[in-house]
């Protein structure tokens, strides 16, 4: 046979695969199915009216909060809990720590699907989304913006993550020497995508250094980008660590119930490194509380609501990591990681939405609209996931 | 270095340089001097009867919405530019009697919405006034979050939005004319030119009557200095302008972020490689030994 003929029945081979893997599989009427499906049906009618009729027809976006909800949650704090891809990527392929190898791919998969969603709900808040090729192709460079370079880099690093992930793909549709061919590309897009990952999680932060007016003093540092960064770092670990949990539970075919030593072992250093990162975190916001003299401003609800967040959120789960960590306390490692989450969204959104803006007579607040949007696109991620994770090799076997 | 660590690393880098190559042309970009001068208009509130003709003359010239300026109490309430109107008029209630209050944008010398904007949609163009280009705009509405006066307006009841401000009537400066809102002020409340010689009346107007004007020109160094100057009775924070703007340009704020790109673009793949080539070989991966394919027998 020819090459030619080779590659033509190998495609068809592919192709039929594919079409074969299309179909679902397993009970239809499950708990996440019944309550999604409604989601993304009433999701896609508000989205017909979004596109039909303006953004205000089903937003609370007014001319002084021009984001809401959409880029508040789904980019900026979706963004940050995407951040385990770097962190994992980094420990296992350049420091070459084989302990997290086994969960490489589940979180470069999750980070790959946070991206493509919630990065990709960008397209569902610009108002002329069909000009989004203008900062990529387009012979408009803004160079000088900040969110040229975040797009820039929200699409290498999609690739970059692609490009890491890839070699599953070619894995599950068995093409050996793509696989190979692949494989030895990931060393390069690891740290490729390192580098753009510092850049993009401290560049979403720097967004809104030009907002200085605009962001409560308590939120607003000239060091938003460098807080930004750190903390992606944890909300990565801790994301990590709450997935596994749910993974655990509902891929418990794929992933065995052998060896929980090892998943134990891999848990508990999440957890340290979290708790590290943590407090790291915490000692620069509290070096910012001494050094911008912010002990004037905490005597109102905004001082409160700023302690609540660091306190409450970041202080106390990096405890309960440390604790955790040192009694080898599984349970409350989950309770631990969950609260960082709640404390990155927290801050995140008093960045973004709640803090923003402060002194407005007629705050923002979502409505339910775009609660519905920003549910529909965690489901339809959740379900592109479940698809992919029920047919390539993605969770290692214990 | 074998051939194969050769391309990965040669890979990484040069990856790394296509991504660099934007800022560094961006530098060239702002070596090139510009010594054409800016234009501006100086506003003296002291002279404003509040007749608001130059609103409706802004939307005329610019199709939008023409207020019925005899009947609908709009200065009744302090109001903001909108989608709808590019300019308007407040009155504000102070201890010199009623002063009247024209906003638009202030034609930033470095505009913050210009740093902002992504593809060069919101641009400051080389005589001064700041404009919106609708077929290069995406939308995504950071001029809005950005800019220090809250100018910039997006239309959020339009599939097709566009983000309405004051252009400074860019296409009738093209033709030699004058804005339309300075061409329809009735007493000279408004005055057009080149910023430097709007300074000098500014300046000779606060000097000659320092009894009438406070001696600020707001505009001057706020945010930078702008292109619309403003003169007052009373003190700036009296009339609806925020005085805790600064002076420092609003691009700068982002300056050092984007200057220490490059350093990271190429500073952390040089680390990142060096400390993998120091990390031990023995640990060497085998990549495809041990993930389960769903579906597989596991033991």
């Amino acid at each position: 046979m020819s090459n030619a003929a080779v590659f033509t029945s190998e495609f068809s081979r592919v192709f039929r695969f594919f079409l074969q893997e299309l179909k679902p599989r397993g009970k239809w009427l499950t708990p996440f199915n019944v309550i999604s499906i409604p989601i993304i049906i009433v999701g896609l009618v508000i989205l017909y009216f979004r596109f039909v009729y303006g953004l205000g027809s089903v937003t609370n976006l007014n001319q002084e909060f021009p984001w809401g909800l959409w880029i508040g949650f789904d980019v900026v704090t979706g963004v940050a809990f995407a951040g385990g891809s770097y962190v994992v990527t980094f420990v296992v392929y350049v420091m070459r720590n084989d302990k997290y190898h086994s969960i490489v791919r589940v979180t470069v998969l999750n980070g790959l699907m946070a991206y493509v969603f919630y990065a990709g709900a960008l397209v569902l808040d610009l108002g002329r989304p069909w000009h989004i090729v203008n900062p990529i192709i387009g012979n408009s460079f803004g160079y000088n913006s900040v969110l040229f370079l975040v797009s820039w880099h929200f699409l290498l690093y999609m690739i970059a993550m692609f490009v890491e992930f890839s070699p599953v793909i070619a894995e599950w549709a068995k093409l050996e020497k793509v696989r190979k061919f692949l494989s030895a590309l990931t060393l390069g897009a690891v740290i490729f995508g390192i580098t753009l990952s510092i850049l993009h999680q401290s560049g979403l932060g720097a967004l809104f250094l030009m907002a200085k007016p605009k962001i409560h003093p308590l939120w607003y540092s000239e060091f938003i980008p460098i807080l930004f960064f750190v903390s992606s770092i944890y909300a990565g670990l801790a994301m990590i660590i709450f997935e596994g949990t749910i993974s655990h539970k509902v891929f418990k075919d794929l992933i065995g119930d052998g060896n929980h030593k090892r998943n134990e072992e891999i848990v508990l250093g999440l957890a340290k490194g979290a708790a590290i990162t943590m407090f790291v975190y915490y000692f620069f916001q509290a070096l910012l509380f001494v050094h911008e003299q912010r002990w004037n401003l905490i005597h109102d609800f905004w001082g409160y609501w700023y302690l609540v967040e660091i306190i409450g959120f970041v202080l106390i789960p990096c405890c309960m990591f440390a604790y955790a960590v040192r009694n080898r306390n599984l349970g409350l490692i989950k309770v631990a990681s969950v609260m960082a989450l709640l404390g990155i969204i927290l801050n995140r959104l008093n960045v973004s939405v709640i803090a923003f803006r402060w002194y407005a007579a007629d705050h923002y607040y979502p409505s339910w609209q775009e609660i519905v949007v920003t549910l529909m696109v965690i489901s339809v991620e959740i379900w592109v996931l479940r698809w992919i994770i029920t047919r390539m090799p993605v969770l290692s076997k214990h | 270095m074998d051939r194969r660590q050769f391309f990965r690393t040669s890979a990484t880098v040069g990856a790394a340089i296509g991504a660099a190559v934007l800022p560094i042309k961006k530098a060239k970009a702002e070596a090139t001097k510009e010594n054409k001068e800016f234009i501006g208009v100086l506003v003296d509130t002291t002279r404003c009867i509040g007749c608001r003709s130059c609103e409706v003359a802004c939307s005329v010239t610019h199709d939008n919405y023409v207020p019925d300026v005899k009947n609908d109490n709009a200065l009744e309430k302090i109001h903001d530019t909108s989608d709808k109107q590019w300019t308007i008029v407040n009155r504000f209630k102070t201890e010199k009697g009623d002063v009247f209050v024209k906003r638009q944008c202030m034609h930033c010398w470095q505009p913050a919405c210009g740093a902002a904007c992504l593809v060069n949609a919101m641009y400051k163009t080389k005589e001064g006034p700041v404009t919106w280009d609708g077929d290069k705009c995406m939308g995504c509405r950071f001029c809005m979050i950005s800019c220090p006066f809250d100018i910039p307006k997006a239309e959020y009841h339009s599939w097709n939005p566009r983000i309405m401000k004051c252009n400074m009537c860019y296409e009738r400066l093209k033709e030699g004319k004058k804005p339309a809102c300075v061409e329809a002020c009735p007493t000279d409340a408004l005055m057009f030119g080149p910023k430097r010689e709007l300074m000098e009346v500014a300046r000779h107007r606060v000097y000659s009557h320092p009894d009438k004007y406070v001696r600020h020109i707001y505009g001057e160094h706020e945010v930078g200095g702008t292109g619309w100057l403003y003169l007052s009775a009373v003190p700036f924070n009296q009339i609806g302008f925020r005085t805790d703007l600064g002076t420092t340009p609003y691009p700068e704020y982002t300056k050092q972020f984007l200057v220490s790109v490059p350093l990271i673009l190429f500073g952390v793949p040089a680390l990142l490689l060096g400390l993998n080539e120091l990390t031990d070989r023995k640990n060497k991966l085998s990549e495809s030994s041990e993930w389960t394919k769903p579906g597989e027998e596991h033991e």
